[in-house]
């Protein structure tokens, strides 16, 4: 077992130097560091110095060496267009991200679990028919179209909710900022994380009702039926229960998508978070920034994949013996 | 002669179980005829659009916001009403699928080439290359296309910073596209070449002194190449959904040159003046050329399956 955690932990911080790799090109070579501290009318020999002493010149690896040695001191460099340290400025936008992530996801997770069980439960009733063309719909459908047609429909039309920005935020310890204690962060709320977590909910309904009904087929239930036990029981205690041990792993694996998605459902809403600030950078070819987003989004997709890969390896005897062959 | 036998292709297709799985489902010949009517419409743009909305001689902003022509207000020149800057939105919209069948298509069709390159090399030779091609495939995966695209996106327009984004605008688009959906059609040549590169046919040609780029290409490739098709069409959907999602953010194509994200994102601007029709026309058509790509993608991957029939 210890085998298998080091290897896979290997493994991770391989994948890690690999996109830290891709980083460093982006932010040395396709970027020039010391872009944003010269003017146009810098000297030439002024510019020569700046390099030298930003050690520019060193062979490519020392370089490199460095580059990772700053980025586990969270040192990224400083924005071309805001010429703010990036790590401030990521730090600044990250709860609003967060918060519209966690949300998002646990909207999915709840109404995606609801809405399988249901058609799972009732398979040929009218509502589980338009559940399934709902769910065809969402994963068809781009998700930017889909934050319009709310907007359309939610804010437009109807004038119920807002479609812009966080509303009122309450700053919380100096370092976060949370939308969740104000009426209008609340109401702020709602359209974004409906937008971003609607193709996860398409995919959790789907699988929950797939798992369901395998698992209603099994001996186990008929032998429950066979108790006596409430139809209740049933359902929720023993069908439902053995359900939601994959339905949690896809839900913790797609938890990276959603952060990752959250750049799109962000311009559409103009919420003020770091996949809209990743988005500017890309308009702006803003290097040092992109760098940084990358390097935070890989160290969040493997550190899910790991955590999800030793969970597994812990709970699953047969693939702790697999691992060892 | 077999070949002088043998029917005529087209007879050949009618005959085929395909085709006849093609005739029984009503929904995918609904799906396909869609499909067909909006390539037309891409194809014959200049011919079937009453305007040309990229010649500024026939645009005028005094036709500016025009709703469509069955509401209060309309002009019987313009079907589904104009724009901002007064282009007829039908036209747009038609030479917006063009844009965007295009770019979709090219970027889909590099993928391919991208990705069944690697896959054979990797299948075929085997050892380091194979690992190191399989584990970026791996680390690539684990990033959502549209992030890649983004990225890709972004350092092309570092790198050619001299030049505007109007002439850039296609090209960097493709490659955005190509690169981020090349792995699937790696795995699956890299699994297929990796079978038929130890079939007896492989090794007479080893024998008989053939190189292996000519072994690779001429003899293992057609033998390989049979899923890419399926493959091709269900990423049509995706790549359509990925330049449309990389206009609208305001990185692909721009107002000058719209594709279907590019009106979309200019609608959306003006949801709140009430102006709907400058969103929900484009709007409509992308998600309807998305779900017919996706249904044909999704019949022909069930259709070609032969553990299904």
């Amino acid at each position: 077992m210890l085998a298998f955690v080091i290897r896979r932990v290997l493994q991770s911080v391989a994948v890690m130097l690999a996109v830290a790799m891709i980083a460093f090109v982006m932010f040395r070579f396709v970027g020039d560091p010391i872009n944003q501290m010269v003017g146009v009318d810098t000297p030439q020999e002024e510019v020569a110095r700046l390099r030298a002493s930003l050690g520019l010149n060193d062979p490519a690896p020392v370089q490199f060496g460095r580059f990772i040695w700053n980025a586990l001191h969270f040192e990224f460099g400083t924005s071309y267009q805001f010429r703010l340290p990036v790590t401030q400025l990521l730090a600044e936008r990250a709860p609003a991200t967060l918060e519209l992530a966690f949300t998002a996801a646990g909207f999915a997770l709840l109404v995606g679990v609801i809405m399988g069980v249901y058609c799972a439960l009732r398979r040929d009733s009218v509502l589980a028919q338009v559940f399934q063309a709902v769910s065809l719909v969402g994963v068809s459908l781009p998700t930017f179209l889909i934050g319009i047609l709310l907007i359309y429909l939610f804010a437009v039309i109807l004038g119920w909710l807002p479609s812009n920005g966080r509303g009122d935020v309450v700053a919380l310890g100096g370092w976060w900022t949370t939308g969740f204690l104000t009426k209008s962060g609340l109401r702020a709320l709602i359209l974004p994380a409906i937008t971003l977590g609607l193709f996860q909910m398409t995919l959790i309904m789907r699988l929950v009702r797939s798992e369901m009904m395998e698992v209603m087929r099994t001996d186990y239930i008929k032998f429950a039926k066979a108790r006596g036990l409430t139809t209740r029981a049933i359902h929720f205690g023993h069908a439902l229960k053995n359900t939601l041990i994959p339905v949690i792993t896809i839900a913790g694996l797609q938890l990276g998508s959603i952060i990752a998605f959250a750049i799109i459902t962000e311009t559409v809403f103009n919420w003020p978070g770091m996949g809209l600030l990743f988005l500017k950078a890309v308009q702006n070819v803003d290097i040092p920034i992109m760098a940084a987003y990358l390097m935070l989004i890989g160290l969040l997709f493997v550190m899910i994949n790991l955590l999800v890969d030793l969970a597994y390896g812990f709970v699953d005897p047969r693939l702790r013996v697999a691992m060892r062959a | 002669m077999a070949a002088n036998n043998a029917p005529g292709l087209v007879a050949r297709i009618l005959d085929s179980d395909v085709y006849a799985s093609f005739r029984s489902t009503k929904i995918v010949m609904v799906a396909a005829f869609i499909v067909l009517l909006m390539f037309i419409g891409a194809l014959f743009a200049p011919w079937l659009a009453p305007f040309n909305p990229f010649d500024p001689a026939t645009v005028f902003l005094a036709d500016a916001s025009i709703p469509p022509r069955w509401q209060d207000g309309g002009d019987p020149r313009f079907i589904f009403g104009t724009d901002d800057q007064g282009r007829d939105l039908y036209s747009a919209i038609l030479y917006g699928l063009r844009v965007s069948l295009i770019v979709g298509g090219l970027g889909v069709l590099l993928a391919a080439a991208i990705g069944i390159t690697l896959g054979l090399l990797a299948g075929y030779i085997g050892g380091k290359v194979d690992s190191i091609i399989m584990r970026v495939a791996d680390v690539q995966l684990t990033f959502p296309a549209i992030l890649i695209a983004l990225l890709i996106d972004g350092v092309v327009h570092a790198l050619f910073k001299g030049s505007s984004r109007e002439d850039t605008a296609i090209p960097v688009l493709v490659i955005s596209i190509g690169l981020s959906f090349w792995v699937q059609y790696a795995r699956t040549i890299r699994g297929s070449t990796m079978v038929e590169k130890n079939k007896d046919y492989v090794h007479a040609a080893r024998l008989v002194g053939l190189t292996a780029p000519v072994i690779m290409v001429r003899h293992v490739l057609p033998n390989v190449i049979g899923p890419v098709l399926v493959i091709l069409t269900i990423n049509l959907g995706l790549a359509i959904i990925t330049e449309a999602t990389l206009s609208f953010l305001g990185v692909g194509l721009p107002a000058t040159q719209p594709s279907l994200g590019t009106l979309i994102s200019i609608g959306n601007k003006y949801l709140f003046s009430g102006d709907w029709w400058i969103v929900t026309f484009p709007g409509a058509t992308l998600a309807i050329i998305v779900l017919a790509v996706n249904l044909l993608g999704d019949w022909l991957r069930d259709a070609l399956n032969p553990k299904l029939r």
